[in-house]
Parts: structure tokens; sequence; C-alpha cells
């Protein structure tokens, strides 16, 4: 029998990186059934790919660092599945390929490893996706007119952000070209109530980037219902703002983080020269994110006013 | 004297690889990271800066007795000045499109820290053959890092080297290499191999001698 000898406070829970990372998969799986649903096999090879080659990859680097291989915590396989589904269906197999490699290897990997790195590697990879093949990522040959299955060759379009005409409904259901994940609003929120039941984020972070966002869109004179609903800023606010290792520790942190992700976005989207900006909002979030922590560390009860200022003058 | 004739190559070798000024000092990276996003400005860039190095390094050693020491800086800046001015008029006059791809960086070569720190940290302390071959040998060193990381950059973003396409038609240029990231991501990658390299062969050494003395 083996004892762990340990100083207390002793907190025992059932919850460790993989069963979060599962929770977050399952939380996945309505949006990426419907992106598949919309864009037919080609959403389901751009997003398999994605997985595959992001898990492959943090092995070989794990492999060949002599690290111990550590895919089985998923991390790597919800990277990718993120990826995925922020590529459009209509993307080459070395996109999602390209994309791995520098979320893994050049935004994980080479800063530390899970929990080490400054930016979320998902959105990394579309950033250098989008800067390298603008066409291919937001051109208006970029994203197919949902098939569903019916046969028809797919026919490219302009998203709604970009002039697609779609009602409010098509908006919510997902039946609009876009990225493979961001189309289906519906499944989105399925996927944000079975994170926020499962407890594996708060909701604090999506629910004040959305409420900032449509606040201000509304004061820039947009309708914030169409906003909320087009292009990729409920799935970013939900899924890749939350990302742990990115996002404030301390809730005073999280507000201002949302915040300010909430009016990056409506400037962007608004005066920027992107129709869209959730990739750049979420990134520039990510980077002040320390200096957020840094600054809205909570007082400790009970602690001394004075105690705290002798420390600072004596650190 | 002697000990100065004798270390001549190893000036030279000094600047070429144990003290690269791009890869072991990392200075000059305002060029580095601008006039890499082809192989060809990377090499006119170094090429330039060569010539305004051997030329700024041997005048300032010459005058280096003559040049008091509280208002040194401004009289460096002056040599180094004339040169920088002789290499514009001449690229202006023959290589006029390689002029205008480098355009604002040929007068930056002014402020650049890797002719400065040679003519304070050399050229002001040293003979006028060891100063020359100083500002040869960080001259070249510098070309060969940027002329690499230009090859790299060129051929991801563009398919091309030297402006030879290698890559065929069918292949879609990551334009990414060709912008600001792209310099930074290339220097980093460049940066962290010539480390990988230095501590192996660090290593090495360190290996042998322990076989040695064993």
């Amino acid at each position: 029998m083996k004892l762990y000898l340990s100083t207390a406070p002793h907190i025992r829970s059932e919850q460790n990186t993989q069963s979060l990372m599962r929770d977050v998969i399952i939380a996945l799986l309505p949006t990426t059934a419907a992106g598949i649903f919309f864009f037919g096999l080609s959403a389901a090879m751009v997003i398999a790919l994605s997985v595959v080659s992001c898990v492959l990859f943090e092995y070989l680097w794990q492999r060949i660092t002599k690290q111990p291989i550590r895919i089985s915590d998923l991390s790597a396989a919800v990277t990718g599945l993120i990826l995925g589904l922020n590529l459009p269906s209509t993307a080459p197999w070395w996109m999602p390929v390209i994309g791995a490699l520098f979320a893994i290897v050049v935004t994980k990997q080479l800063f530390g490893g899970i929990g080490d790195n400054f930016l979320n590697p998902a959105l990394v990879a579309r950033a250098v996706l989008l800067a390298s093949w603008p066409a291919r990522m937001t051109g208006a040959t970029a994203y197919a007119i949902p098939t569903m299955w019916s046969g028809a060759d797919a026919v490219t379009s302009a998203t709604p952000l970009a002039g697609y005409e779609a009602s409010t409904m098509d908006l919510f259901l997902g039946n609009i070209p876009g990225t493979i994940g961001e189309v289906c609003k519906a499944a989105i929120l399925l996927g944000l109530v079975y994170m926020l039941v499962r407890k594996v984020i708060t909701w604090r972070i999506p629910v004040v980037f959305l409420a900032v966002f449509a606040v201000l869109s509304l004061l820039v004179g947009e309708n914030p219902v169409v906003e909320l609903l087009s292009g990729g800023v409920l799935f970013g606010a939900v899924f890749m703002a939350t990302d742990y290792t990115t996002s404030p520790m301390t809730p005073n942190g999280q507000y201002l983080y949302a915040a300010l992700c909430g009016v990056l976005v409506c400037v962007i989207r608004n005066f920027g020269a992107y129709p869209e900006g959730v990739t750049y909002a979420i990134l520039i979030g990510n980077i002040v994110t320390p200096l957020l922590d840094k600054y809205s560390r909570p007082k400790l009860y009970g602690k001394p006013k004075k105690e705290k200022k002798e420390a600072k003058a004596n650190g | 004297m002697a000990k100065n004739q004798k270390s001549l190559s190893s000036v030279f070798m000094n600047g070429i690889i144990t003290e690269n000024p791009t890869l072991r000092l990392v200075l000059g990276t305002c060029p580095t990271l601008a006039t890499t996003t082809s192989a060809i400005n990377a090499l006119g860039m170094g090429a330039a800066a060569t010539f305004v190095l051997i030329g700024s390094n041997t005048v300032i050693s010459l005058l280096r007795n003559i040049i008091p020491d509280k208002v040194r800086i401004p009289a460096f800046i002056a040599v180094i000045c004339t040169f920088v001015t002789i290499v514009q008029m001449v690229m202006q006059a023959f290589l006029p499109s390689l002029y205008e791809s480098l355009g604002m960086f040929i007068p930056l070569i002014v402020v650049n820290c890797i002719i400065l720190a040679r003519a304070e940290a050399f050229a002001s302390k040293n003979g006028v053959l060891a100063s020359a071959v100083d500002g040869l040998g960080m001259g070249l060193g510098f070309t060969l890092a940027i002329t690499v990381m230009g090859i790299i950059r060129e051929l991801i973003g563009n398919g091309t080297v030297f402006g030879i396409n290698l890559l065929g038609a069918g292949y879609e240029p990551m334009l990414l290499m060709v912008l600001a990231p792209g310099g930074f991501l290339v220097f980093g990658g460049v940066l962290a191999v010539a480390n990988l390299i230095t501590a192996r062969a660090e290593k090495k050494k360190k290996d042998e001698k322990g076989v040695i003395h064993a």
C-alpha cells in the first residue's frame, strides 16, 4: 500500500484534467453534430483531421523531447476539436494539419505544455491560418451554404456578417454559411448549459462577454439579436474565452476580461477592417490575463491593512 | 602587438560564429526582422552593412587616438553616416530595384547597433588591420544569419528562393511568413537552433576534456 503525505487542507475531488476535458468534449458534441449535419462529409473530415493531427503532434513532441506522454488527458483532443470547428468546411486537408502544428507545437508545447501557454492554442492556429490564407478563411468563396447531405454540390457565399441575408431563425439554428462550429447557436447554448450544470465553467465570462457586446452593439446602432447570432461571438464566448489557462482566475478579473473581449469584438466588427473580430478580441484578452490576475487579487479576510503595507515595503 | 596579429583569424571567426551579431549577441534585430522578407533583400542588406562595418571600423581605428573621449559617439556616427551615404548612392545608381525594396532601411543602417557596437567595443581599442578584419567577420556573420532567415521566409511565404520558384505552381504561399509575425517566428526558430548547436558543441568540448582527464 502506498501512503501519500501532504499538509492540510485536504481537498478531495473526483475532478481531474481528463474528466474536465471529457466534459468539454461532451459539451461540444451538439455543435459538432450540427456542423456535420449542415455541411456534410467535408466538415466531418476537417474536424477529424484536426483532432487527429493535434493529438499526434502532442504525442510526437512529448516523445521527441522525452517527456511523459500525456495525450490521455484529452486536452490536445479538445484543442483539435475546437480548431476544427473554427475552420470552414471547404478547408483543404493541409489547413487543419498546419493549424494543429501551430496550436500544439508553437503555442502550447514551446511555452511549456498544458497550463503554461499564454494564448489559446486553437485561436492562435486560427489567427495564423487567417493571416496566411485569407481567401480560404474569409473570402467570398470560403464558406459553403449548408447542403444538409442533399447531394447537391456545395455553393459558397459570404457569411451573414459580410452580406448574406438570413432570417433570425436560420441564424439561430445554423442554416447559414460560416465556420463549422459557429453556425448553430442552439447547439452552442446546449453545450453552455451542460458545462454550467457540470460546473466546468462559471457563468461569468460568457454572460458578461455577450451582455457587454450586445449593449455596445445596440449603442452603435446595430440589432443586438442579429449581432449575437452572427459570426463566431457565441462560440468564442462559450468555448474559447473560457479556457482555464488563458483566462483570469479571480472573479473580478474574469468580469474585466469578459467585458474587454465584448468591447473589442464590437469595435473590430463595426470600426475595423475585418467583418469578424472574435479571434483577435479573445487573443488580446488572453494577453491581458496575467495583468488582470495581478491587479484583481481578492483581499484576504481578516488580514490587517498594516501588515500588507509592511509586506510591500519589505518585498 | 604580436598577440593581436596572431589572433586575426580568431577575430574573423569571432564575428561569424562565437559572437555572431544576430544569433549570439542579438544585435541589429530591426533590420533582421524588416529586411528578411526575401533572400535577395536580406543579402543586399547584409552586403551594405558589411561594407559600412569594414569602412567605419577602419576609419575609426585610424582616428582612435585623435577623437576626444567625450565626443566619441557623435564622431563615430559621423564616420558611419559617411559610409552609409556612399552605400545609398551606389545602390541607387547601380541596383535601383534593390534600393526601392529596401527603402527606408538603407539610411537606417546608421543606427544599426552592430556597427556602433563594433566601433565602441573594438575599433576604438584595436589596430587598423584587426579592426577591418573584425568588421568583415561581423558583417559576414550578420549577412549569413539574415540570408538564412530570408531564404526560409521567402520559401514558405512565397514559394521561391532568390526569385526562383522551388515549390511549384500548386503551392499556396503562407502569407504570414512574409508579414511581421513571420519575421518574429523565424527569428525565434533560427535563434533556438543556433542555441541548440552551441549547447551541443560546448557539451561535446566538456566531454572531450573529461575523457582526457580520466
